[in-house]
């Protein structure tokens, strides 16, 4: 089968894989029929997350066909259409069982501070990921949820993440009604974080980055404010001035280790690898918020040489909030808000591309060309 | 840019997820104890079981239910992650090895690829054809920078290979490991 493959930093290509076998009894086989690239695949794809092994194929994001199922497989069957959250979870042990499926503990042998995701390097399991004609999809009755009939699967390719993401970073800033909420980062998570701001009853909602067409994006799409960084100073003295002198009451960290905007951090965390990534947009967060406010952190940090472990902190869903998502708590509710037009995720798709033209698909949306926001790949199998 | 919202509340879905309640602490407000959940123990079974070399981390008594069998060690990589996972996901000696460990896969995965016979389509890997079709001037001066310093530093490395003392050997190592990081990563 065609499968997408990691060669090193920022090199992808698409290349022959042996087909995924089912290896425990509730495995299911999915033929996917799209998958997406995030902005998490960007930390995988620059090598700043440790324990990424050549060879690996990539892709949290994907929906397809249960091609087959282990003995043990009831939820779903042979034919389904479903979407595939992009954690790997077993529904049953402690923390399942508390709806953190974005923190199983029976899903990743590699790493106990972060769950499995798919397609996301060792240190999140080692799974390979949806970017292919076909993926092992484990714990098939947990996940794995059939795509309500009417659904454009487009739309149902970002209820694996984006959506929920978005969602859940607003939900974790503990947004109460009339707040002032910050975004930091307008790629397809901010952009959904400012829109489902509004649901939790946001007063204003401010979208901060440095690429104009993504802030024209977002400003059409949430509808919100946005400020380019790069031309308002220091980000931190401008939320202040904008709110009063008092700061945000709630602040959304969409970046994660890839930001731009300090020299500093670029060259110590994402040149020199010195720390997870360059931290900018987590200082701005922590700086730009209310006293008594709450920063919620999506972003992706790997492990640090002179922060604390803010990563960890992400990963592990502890306060300052920040968390993996748990896609399968969330997603009753958000398949409502799309199927009755509260959410429509699908306008983020601006490119779509044959997955033969991987590589090119990683350069456009890493380089952030040909006002790239969400790219969803077409194995060429899909439509079989 | 236009930047007012003019009626907030008039946005479709406003204010349908609000809840007072909604204080930043979901889920801790549902937190089981472990007195309280009286199965807090418990997993799914059977376990999952292949010959895939597995490494676990130190951090957990047993290998997870079911676990990903990508990419199992091999070669020096191997040995590196396998060193790694000695130690715990608290230490620095886990993490660090495991960055280089990916770094000598790289080179090992274009060995791989010569052995079986492939050259690696660098250019196509890294999908310029995209930064040639939509920031072709922007692409033409980073190559030539990029052509530029690596011109220099074979002059440099060229111009002192005369004048070797230990001390300079060292240095040169260093450069030359610079530059095969620039490589991969300054692009
Ligand atoms: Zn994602
Ligand atoms: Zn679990």
């Amino acid at each position: 089968m065609l499968a997408m493959e990691y060669r090193g930093p920022k090199r992808v290509r698409a290349v022959q894989k042996p087909m995924p076998e089912i290896k425990h009894p509730q495995d299911a086989i999915v033929r996917v029929t799209r998958t997406c690239i995030c902005g998490s695949d960007l930390h995988l794809y620059n090598g700043n997350v440790p324990d990424t092994r050549v060879g690996s194929t990539f892709g949290h994001e994907f929906v397809g066909i249960v091609e087959e199922v282990g003995p043990d497989v009831t939820k779903i069957k042979v034919g389904d259409q479903v979407l595939v959250p992009f954690n790997v979870a077993c529904g049953e042990c402690h923390f399942c069982k508390q709806g953190m499926f974005g923190n199983c503990h029976e899903s990743n042998t590699m790493a106990t501070a972060v769950g499995a995701i798919f397609g996301y390097s060792h240190t999140a399991g080692g799974f390979d990921g949806g970017q292919a004609e076909y993926a092992r999809v484990p714990y098939a009755n947990v996940g794995p949820t059939v795509i309500p009939a009417g659904m454009d699967p487009d739309d149902a390719v970002l209820l694996t993440d984006v959506v929920p993401t978005g969602y859940q970073a607003a939900e974790m800033a503990g947004i109460q009604t009339g707040d002032t909420v910050v975004v930091f980062g307008a790629g397809p998570v901010g952009i959904m974080a400012a829109r489902c701001s509004w649901l939790f009853g946001a007063g204003r909602v401010i979208v901060l980055d440095n690429v104009d067409y993504r802030l024209e994006f977002v400003r059409n799409y949430a509808p919100c404010e946005v400020y380019n960084f790069d031309e308002i100073g220091d980000p931190v003295l401008f939320i202040k001035k904008i709110t009063d002198w008092m700061g945000a009451d709630c602040v959304i960290d969409a970046v994660g280790a890839e930001a731009t905007g300090n020299a500093m951090q670029s060259i110590t965390g994402r040149k020199l690898l010195l720390q997870a990534g360059s931290a900018t947009a987590l200082h701005w967060a922590i700086n730009s918020v209310k006293k008594g406010g709450v920063v919620s952190i999506v972003g992706v940090y790997g492990p640090t040489d002179n922060l604390v472990p803010i990563g960890n902190m992400m990963n592990k869903g502890l306060t300052m909030r920040g968390n993996q998502t748990s896609v399968k708590r969330l997603l009753p509710r958000l398949i409502d808000h799309v199927m009755n037009g509260t959410l429509n995720p699908k306008a983020m798709i601006t490119h779509r591309l044959p997955l033969e033209e991987v590589a090119d698909g990683y350069r456009m949306f890493s380089a952030k060309l040909d006002n790239c926001i969400k790219t969803v790949l077409i194995p060429p199998s899909a439509n079989k | 840019m236009e930047n007012s919202i003019k009626d907030y509340k008039q946005i479709k879905g406003w204010g349908v997820d609000a809840d007072p309640k909604n204080d930043p602490t979901y889920p801790m407000r549902n937190r089981m104890n472990v007195s309280q959940d009286p199965d807090s123990k418990s997993h799914p079974s059977p376990m999952q079981h292949d010959d895939t070399e597995l490494l676990k981390s130190n951090e957990r008594p047993r290998v997870s239910t079911v676990y990903g069998t990508t990419v199992p060690p091999s070669g020096l990589s191997g040995m590196i992650r396998r060193l790694a996972f000695r130690y715990s996901e608290n230490e620095y000696r886990h993490w660090l090895p495991l960055l280089v460990a990916d770094r000598v896969q790289v080179v090992e995965g274009i060995l791989e690829d010569l052995a079986s016979g492939t050259v690696p389509n660098i250019f196509a890997e890294k999908g310029y054809a995209m930064e040639w079709k939509h920031n072709r001037t922007a692409f033409i001066t980073k190559m030539a920078a990029i052509a530029a310093v690596t011109a220099g530093v074979v002059v440099l490395l060229t111009s002192d290979s005369d004048k070797k003392n230990k001390n300079s050997r060292k240095r040169k190592g260093y450069k030359k490991g610079y530059r095969g990081y620039s490589d991969t990563h300054a692009l």
